[in-house]
């Protein structure tokens, strides 16, 4: 069963442990601004929001990729940027509706969260149970997807 | 069933794919007519600053991907096609049958009808010969003008003006529009981009025509002697509108491109107004059996509901998998293409989405620090963003498509707040599109 990050922002402290985690993961530094996920501090209702990319089926940075550089691997269902293909043209940045695929200045690459190979640092990472890597059936994924349609340039109907 | 593809670049390989994928056991041949593996012009920059080699500007890398998705690469130009007898007849003289046909020739690189283009020492910026043929001249120390400065013209400004060096060598861009990416950047965005380019060295001339080239041969002659020895690399003299002379080793010319249609006459597949192939939200044409899709044709402005011909990556993409997917024998429609654009001018970022040129009874925020070349800029309609433009920041941009294209209302309260700080359109975004704050 493919399983994926589900995230409950209701349990999210705000504490950061998932953007330290995932930027020595990828980096090998604690380095917030360089995390993939990130947590938004919302001030007038309180709620901290820890936001990555959802691995959409519509996986729009893929097709956009001008010269092959992301690919899914098929066991985890994850979009993985190939660092060396990458040429760091940004067209996928600006194609993924969710703005969770982003532009390293220092590496002049692209990233974006590829579930650490199926064990992802920043759920392990999280105190609270906030971020979870459970059964994809679990995660509102379903929601997600509902959103992607809303965009709908290319879902076939038939 | 036989579907054949003429366009080997991004559109016609992704259409190719999505006909495979539903399609396991269907004949597909994609025709390009460059001597070349399908690679992308998008790569091109890259290849001319050095960061990567010819194989890096490869569509797809794998070897084997072609032989293994049974797509079959045709070298060939078609020359016209027969809608009727649902046929290509190629450049070679082979006719090619077809069941579904997709037309994703792209474009052509469009040069002014000016005296001396032909020249040797003139050469566009669009194939990867165009770049071996760049990078053949280039040189330390060498003057090179390059005529237009839209995004193609800016994107290449860094490879060429290293390239030269600071030393004797230089890169002086001209552009008849009054700014840089005219159509791609806000006024403002476009001053930034400019100051910036200037601050790198590159002589920046907007408002300005070239009216002539020539081959700067000496005469014979005592002091021609002199002149030659001194001015032997600056092989063409060229006018500009004013009147004025100058002379450069070679000319780019970046002046924009245009759908490469040529072998539509007479087929009955019709051409709109702009010159871009007439399509309908499935990616049909006109002619049965024959859809197009990418920078060919002519396709609504998500954003204004009006044609546009863009030639435009993501929405390139997103039109070959409605093509192909029809063509497989599905029911895709697309809802029309959005317009954006990300460009790189010596590090500095910028980006603009949708209607970022703003929209009558819209109302917008724009905040510029100059010093820092930063810029922002968001248009409202009502409560919703339909444009942006951006310079100096890539985070989270892409949340700005989403808010365009989803059409999230913002209500009253997140609109207060992107117009104190427009920076926050990603929490925006993930307030309002997505219900999470």
């Amino acid at each position: 069963m493919m399983n994926s990050l589900h995230i409950d922002a209701s349990k999210c402290t705000g504490c950061l442990q998932c953007e330290m985690a995932c930027s020595y993961e990828n980096h090998g530094v604690f380095a917030t601004s360089k995390s993939r996920i990130k947590v938004f501090d919302f001030h007038s209702t309180g709620r901290k929001v820890p936001y990555t990319c959802t691995q959409c089926a519509e996986a729009w940075c893929m097709h956009a990729c001008p010269v092959g550089a992301i690919h899914e691997d098929k066991a985890l269902g994850a979009k993985v940027v190939n660092e060396t293909t990458c040429v760091g043209c940004k067209v996928c940045t600006i194609a993924c509706p969710f703005g969770t695929i982003n532009y390293v200045a220092d590496t002049g690459k692209v990233q974006k969260c590829d579930l650490c190979a199926g064990k992802p640092a920043c759920a392990e990472a999280c105190p609270t149970g906030a971020i979870t890597f459970v059964d994809a059936s679990w995660t509102g994924l379903d929601r997600m997807r509902a959103w992607a349609e809303k965009l709908d340039t290319n879902a076939p109907t038939a | 069933m036989k579907h054949v593809i003429l366009g080997n670049g991004p559109t016609g390989v992704v259409a190719a794919e999505t006909i495979r994928k539903m399609r396991p056991h269907d004949a597909i041949a994609v025709v390009g007519d460059e001597h070349e593996r399908p690679y992308s012009r998008m790569a091109i920059p890259y290849l001319l600053e050095g960061k990567i080699a010819e194989s890096g500007t490869l569509l797809r890398h794998d070897r084997n991907h072609w032989i293994d998705n049974r797509i079959e690469l045709v070298e060939a130009r078609a020359s016209s096609i027969d809608a009727d007898a649902k046929s290509v007849t190629l450049s070679n003289g082979e006719v090619l049958p077809y069941d579904r046909l997709l037309l994703a020739t792209g474009s052509r690189p469009v040069r002014p009808p000016i005296p001396g283009m032909h020249l040797p020492e003139v050469v566009s910026c669009w194939t990867l010969q165009d770049a071996r043929a760049i990078l053949d001249r280039l040189r330390p120390g060498a003057k090179v003008l390059q005529m237009g400065a839209g995004f193609i013209g800016c994107i290449i400004m860094e490879a060429i003006a290293n390239a030269v060096g600071k030393t004797g060598g230089s890169l002086t861009v001209v552009e008849m529009g009054d700014r840089m990416v005219p159509r791609m950047m806000t006024p403002k965005a476009s001053a930034l981009i400019r100051s910036w380019s200037e601050k790198s060295g590159v002589e920046v001339l907007t408002s300005t025509r070239v009216t002539a080239i020539e081959a700067n041969v000496p005469h014979a002659g005592l002091l021609s002697l002199v002149y030659k020895a001194k001015n032997t690399k600056e092989r063409v003299q060229v006018t500009f509108g004013d009147g004025s002379t100058r002379l450069f080793d070679f000319v780019i010319c970046a002046t924009g491109v245009a759908p490469a249609i040529d072998y539509l006459r007479g087929s009955g597949v019709e051409i709109g107004k702009l010159g871009g192939i007439v399509v309908d939200d499935h990616m049909r044409t006109t002619a049965p059996d024959v859809f197009a899709a990418g920078d060919c044709t002519e396709s609504v402005d998500f954003s204004t509901g009006e044609l546009m011909v863009n030639a435009i990556q993501p929405n390139a993409a997103d039109q070959a998998l409605v093509a192909g997917a029809n063509m497989a024998g599905g029911a895709a429609r697309t809802r029309g293409g959005l317009r954006m654009n990300v460009l790189e001018t010596f590090g500095l970022i910028s980006t603009s989405y949708g209607q970022w040129w703003g929209a009558e009874g819209g109302d917008h925020v724009e905040v510029v620090d100059e010093a820092a070349h930063s810029y922002i800029r968001l248009e409202f309609q009502d409560d919703r963003i339909i444009g942006a433009t951006v310079v100096g920041r890539t985070h989270h941009i892409g949340a700005l498509r989403g808010l365009i294209q989803t059409g999230a209302k913002l209500g009253a309260d997140w609109k207060a707040r992107l117009q104190a700080d427009p920076n926050k359109f990603m929490d925006a975004y993930l307030a309002t599109a997505l219900s999470l704050a």
